[in-house]
């Protein structure tokens, strides 16, 4: 058979292809389209890290320039992961480093990137540009001072909100004097005081920064300087916002703020001073993103700053905004797409703030473009969860965390189930949900029911017995991400839905009924995952088959089982089963 | 609630009888979970624990709640950013003293004390020795020690020259020192 196009006239088509979806369809058309995108694919995600090893990938894909890589499961974020449980970066690194000579960014996610790995990175690399280190930890601020003196070429450095052992604001000074290429910086996590010397020189030459996000140690009364010598930023987080009030550190924040033309986001606010927030105001019309998660101030000077921002499209704030804040952020930001509340006292017994149920749902009316949420409140009803869900059934990610576990709607004293029924019911966009209070397996019922869309469910104190689970993985047909804490959820739905398993990215379950037994059942019966399970008691083969495990962790892979696991996950498999049973 | 020994046949049966008990809670003599499972305050108003034990023990505990692993689910990035202020409140302003041939330093809590009269007592008692009298021009009178301490900006400073609230907060470490160094200290400026 003749082709109807040459060669290179199909990989100058594929390079429109910008979607693994798109990309991973053209390859699976004919074996020659497969060979030509293979050597064309640029751009690699891998959403978990154990689903493929470094080999399989650098086999398949010779000619990559970007790397994206997630490693350990979310829950990590809230310690439900022991420390040393895996997600190691030098792996990749080092196979990387022979493949992929001229590979440009690298982005992660939860992976443990050590300072070797960052040597071998900036060694490796000769057209090093991006590398963004997300929720990452195992690295000190040497491994920084590699990256600096070493990509000749780095645009971006994004250190998220990575752990790092931070020995020192050294680091900073190791880009080179010649150095000019930078584009963005995020050094928001770090503790150490940089040399701000180095830092106002390498912001004079880099006429191409756009993102710039200091961290806390930068006093506010330094911020003009690093400004007006970068007019051209577009996202700025600050540091400790506070100093004594002084009308010459006010007056030259306005002006070096006002010089600004085109901020959009800002960030950063620690230790605010509210006196100084109007300093801000002239940017305020064009900001579309503001992060306040750290800005402890009331609510009254929350509403002031926000009035300003009419085309706010993003805001995280802590709940001092309150129902009142809340109000008014309706009321001025009709175009706010994002929003995330954060609770100032998560511990304590009784709320320190007047923030209820109401907030969400106010801003549920007046905001049109809702279409992200995550909020933290101590108490929720099933009419304000429907009044919500009829207001804004456009919403696509909807995570509600009341702070008590199993409250049920405070008005009723019922369970929950209608109000979140109401929210898949109808948000038939809905993509990521997160549950909270007082739910009975009901609740299930209507999110298989009514979730086809769903991706990521997260579930914690909910249900009652293995149907709960079962409506969840028979019904909800998008799901890629399963997590789930205390619940009673056991065998019989998983073993049921094991097929289910390989159509997921993940399931995690911990403080659950899960037994040993059904575990090693499910490792035998489905040799594409890994069924791992992650026990700190010892050998779970030193308990009875009955007794539920610790913590489950179920992902599809075609790499086989770990082999760098630590001594407290065992891998279910065929091998496993044979030898202990 | 089915525990997973007693599952027999459909699911249905109990699964949708409503409960308002902590999943987990059931005595399962397999289940030998060394975490604890939720323990929660009860506070009169919905929950009542499986053990009545437990409820009782609880009815006079502190007014911040038994904590659970990972709940609320907040970063411990973020709870370190916005909390720290909290938490210092909570667990007190420790700080190393060391002493002028001493073999290992202490570690004392700033907070506990009201002012410098009651700092140097306790310094005095820990470390066996006298600090003498404070005065602005000579230091510290009549005694072979004097208090220094380590500011913010790694300098090292005599105690008793700032208001006590000023220096808690910028004491980082304290260092009391001996002899002629120490005198020399006192002298001058």
């Amino acid at each position: 058979m003749a082709y109807s196009f040459p060669e290179e006239v199909l990989e100058y088509v594929f390079a429109f292809l910008s979607s693994d979806k798109d990309r991973n369809a053209v390859s699976l058309v004919c074996k020659s389209w497969y060979e030509i995108e293979r050597w064309c694919r640029r751009r690699i995600f891998i959403g978990n890290c154990y689903a493929v090893s470094p080999q399989i990938v650098i086999r398949r894909f010779p000619e990559v320039s970007a790397v994206k890589i997630k490693g350990k499961p979310h829950f990590a974020d809230f310690n439900l992961v022991p420390e040393g449980w895996g997600a190691y970066l030098y792996p990749w690194i080092s196979a990387m480093a022979r493949s992929y000579p001229w590979l440009e960014e690298i982005k992660l996610k939860r992976m443990v990137v050590t300072d070797e790995s960052l040597e071998l990175i900036s060694k490796s690399f000769k057209n090093f540009k991006v590398l963004v280190l997300s929720s990452c930890e195992g690295f000190t601020t040497d491994g920084l001072a590699s990256i600096a003196a070493n990509c000749r070429n780095l645009r971006e450095l994004d250190l998220k909100e990575s752990e790092v052992e931070d020995l020192s604001g050294h680091w900073l000074s190791h880009f080179p004097d010649n150095f000019t290429s930078l584009v963005s910086l995020n050094m928001s996590c770090l503790g150490s005081e940089v040399s701000f010397s180095a830092l106002e020189r390498l912001v004079s030459r880099c006429p191409n920064l756009k993102t710039l996000r200091l961290n806390r140690a930068v006093p506010i009364e330094k911020l003009p300087s690093l400004l007006r010598r970068a007019p051209q930023l577009v996202e700025f987080g600050t540091g400790a916002y506070s100093a004594e009030i002084r009308t010459d550190i006010f007056s030259n924040l306005v002006e070096a703020f006002s010089g600004c033309k085109h901020l959009k986001s800002l960030s950063g606010f620690w230790d605010v001073v509210p006196a100084y927030l109007p300093a801000m105001y002239n940017v305020c019309s064009r900001i579309t993103s503001l992060n306040l998660s750290y800005a402890t101030v009331q609510s009254p000077d929350l509403v002031e700053l926000i009035s300003q921002c009419p085309n706010l499209k993003c805001l995280w704030v802590l709940d001092y905004i309150e129902d009142a804040g809340l109000k008014a952020l309706s009321s001025y930001c009709k175009d706010l797409q994002e929003l995330r509340v954060f609770p100032s006292d998560p511990y304590g017994a009784e709320p320190n703030v007047s923030l209820t149920e109401q907030g969400l749902v106010t801003v549920s009316a007046g905001c049109p473009k809702l279409q992200s949420v995550l909020y933290f409140c101590r108490q929720m009803s099933n009419a304000a969860l429907i009044a919500i869900a009829r207001n804004r059934p456009n919403l696509i990610r909807f995570r509600l965390c009341i702070i008590e576990p199993q409250a049920p709607d405070y008005l009723t004293l019922e369970p929950l189930d209608t109000g979140f029924g109401a929210i898949v019911e109808h948000c038939k966009q809905l993509r990521r949900l997160s549950l909270s209070g007082l739910l009975t397996d009901r609740v299930f019922e209507y999110i298989g029911t009514h979730a086809k869309k769903l991706e990521m469910l997260s579930i914690a104190f909910a249900g009652d017995s293995d149907l709960g689970l079962h409506y969840v993985l028979s019904g909800c047909e998008s799901l890629r991400k399963l997590e789930i804490r205390d619940c009673p959820f056991g065998d019989k739905a998983l073993l049921a839905n094991a097929a289910k398993l390989e159509t997921m990215r993940s399931l995690w379950m911990s403080s659950c009924s899960v037994s040993y037994g059904a575990c090693k059942l499910l490792g035998q019966k489905m040799p594409r995952l890994n069924v791992e399970v992650i026990d700190e008691r010892g050998p779970p083969d030193s308990r009875p088959e009955t007794c539920p495990v610790e913590k489950l962790y179920v992902y599809r892979t075609v790499a086989g089982p770990r082999v760098d696991k630590p001594d407290f996950v065992w891998t279910m498999d065929e091998d496993a089963a044979l030898r202990l049973s | 609630m089915e525990g997973v020994m007693s599952h027999e046949s459909d699911l249905n049966l109990k699964a949708t009888e409503l409960r308002l008990g902590l999943p987990g809670t059931e005595e399962s003599t397999a289940k030998n979970n060394k975490r604890a499972s939720p323990e929660l305050v009860d506070d009169g108003q919905l929950f009542k624990l499986e053990s009545d034990a437990k409820a009782g023990d609880r009815e006079t505990a502190p007014a911040s709640k038994a904590q659970i692993v990972g709940w609320p689910p907040l970063r411990s990035y973020w709870k370190n950013n916005v909390q720290s202020k909290r938490t210092e409140a909570e667990t007190g302003n420790y700080v190393k003293v060391s002493m002028d041939g001493a073999p290992y330093l202490r570690k004392i809590d700033l907070k506990i004390y009201m002012g410098y009269s009651e700092l140097f007592k306790a310094l005095e008692n820990m470390f066996q020795l006298t600090i003498g009298e404070y005065s602005e021009r000579e230091g510290y009178k009549g005694s072979d020690y004097a208090p220094a301490y380590e500011d913010k900006d790694g300098d090292l400073m005599l105690v008793g020259d700032v208001p006590w609230e000023m220096f808690m907060s910028s004491c980082k470490r304290l260092r009391i020192m001996k002899g002629s160094e120490a005198t020399g200290l006192g002298c001058g400026a």
